[in-house]
């Protein structure tokens, strides 16, 4: 029931302290905060080799193709927003039923990210690219194919969470690991967006 | 019927569209293309460095507002939120420090 306030007659202002809560739960935030640092790490390691040879690194970082990496940015923004609708579907209650049709969404969008990433590839060793070809190459390979390996835990995760928005009744602890889930999909978009300009953009 | 299932589905997705969540989406879509001109059209900042800093801060900027309101980061514990601000922070400041001294 709202609070009246007994001079104007108004709904009174609550007064009570706004209520936190940890999404989903603390371990996976160790994971999450764990995983970024050691991304983080990797990108001074690479921009350190960078320094070593700038000329060849902007030479070989010409023959990337920036489109790829864009529409892929833009896939995973489109499932990370999936994803959100998901998770309010299941809060909102009324709208549960939808929250199983946004995370096939958000899922299809990761398969759409790897397909375009397979394109990459392909187009790459087709012209004779690959780790050995120079240092730009072994990390441009090795950060782009670890972060895929992390969209793939990813899409089983997405998997798990499909399973559970399919319950008719959620429970708190299954509502905590749907945002655990969430949050982990959302990590491996925020990485990429910082792979995406670290390794096609910034010259 | 099918119809009436399809309208529910269309009037429930436009309910859970109407949250900040959206506005930071399109906010996040339109840096992404903005850093992506920036990147691959040189001639819109003369000066290589300055543009490396710019799409280096937009990524950041756009990271911490994942992580506000696609991770719901705002409405969790001080010490938690505080762990993505300095995680930006630093971050940033360490790529960018790489990147000026190479």
């Amino acid at each position: 029931m709202a609070v009246i306030d007994p001079v104007t007659d108004a709904p009174a202002r609550s007064t009570a302290p706004k209520q936190r809560h940890i999404p989903g739960e603390t371990g996976v935030w160790i994971l999450i905060f764990g995983d970024m640092t050691i991304f983080a790490v990797l990108f001074c390691v690479f921009l350190n080799a960078r320094k070593s040879n700038p000329v060849q690194f902007a030479h070989d970082q010409a023959a990337l193709n920036a489109n790829f990496g864009a529409i892929n940015t833009v896939l995973l923004l489109v499932s990370s927003l999936c994803v959100v609708m998901a998770v309010r579907a299941i809060r909102s209650g009324v709208h549960q039923s939808l929250a199983s049709r946004y995370v096939v969404a958000a899922w299809l969008c990761g398969i759409g990210f790897l397909v375009i990433k397979a394109l990459e590839y392909s187009e790459k060793i087709s012209h004779g690219i690959t780790p050995q070809t120079s240092e730009f190459f072994m990390y441009y390979f090795v950060l782009t194919g670890l972060h895929a390996f992390h969209l793939l835990i990813g899409l089983g995760i997405l998997g798990g969470l499909f399973a559970l928005s399919r319950k008719p009744d959620m429970s708190t602890g299954k509502f905590a690991f749907f945002e655990a889930g969430a949050c982990f999909w959302h990590m491996v978009d925020l990485l990429w967006i910082v792979l995406f300009p670290l390794i096609f953009l910034v010259r | 019927m099918t119809m009436t299932i399809q309208s529910n589905a269309t009037r429930g997705t436009a309910d859970l569209l109407k949250s900040s969540a959206t506005v930071v989406w399109f906010v996040l879509v339109t840096a992404t293309a903005v850093s992506w001109a920036l990147g691959t059209h040189h001639r819109i900042v003369d000066n290589t460095t300055a543009t490396a800093l710019i799409i280096l801060a937009i990524a950041f900027i756009k990271i911490r507002y994942i992580g506000l309101y696609f991770m719901d980061l705002k409405d969790a514990p001080l010490a938690l939120r505080a762990v993505l601000e300095a995680w930006c922070l630093i971050t940033f400041c360490l790529t960018s420090g790489f990147y000026l001294a190479g």
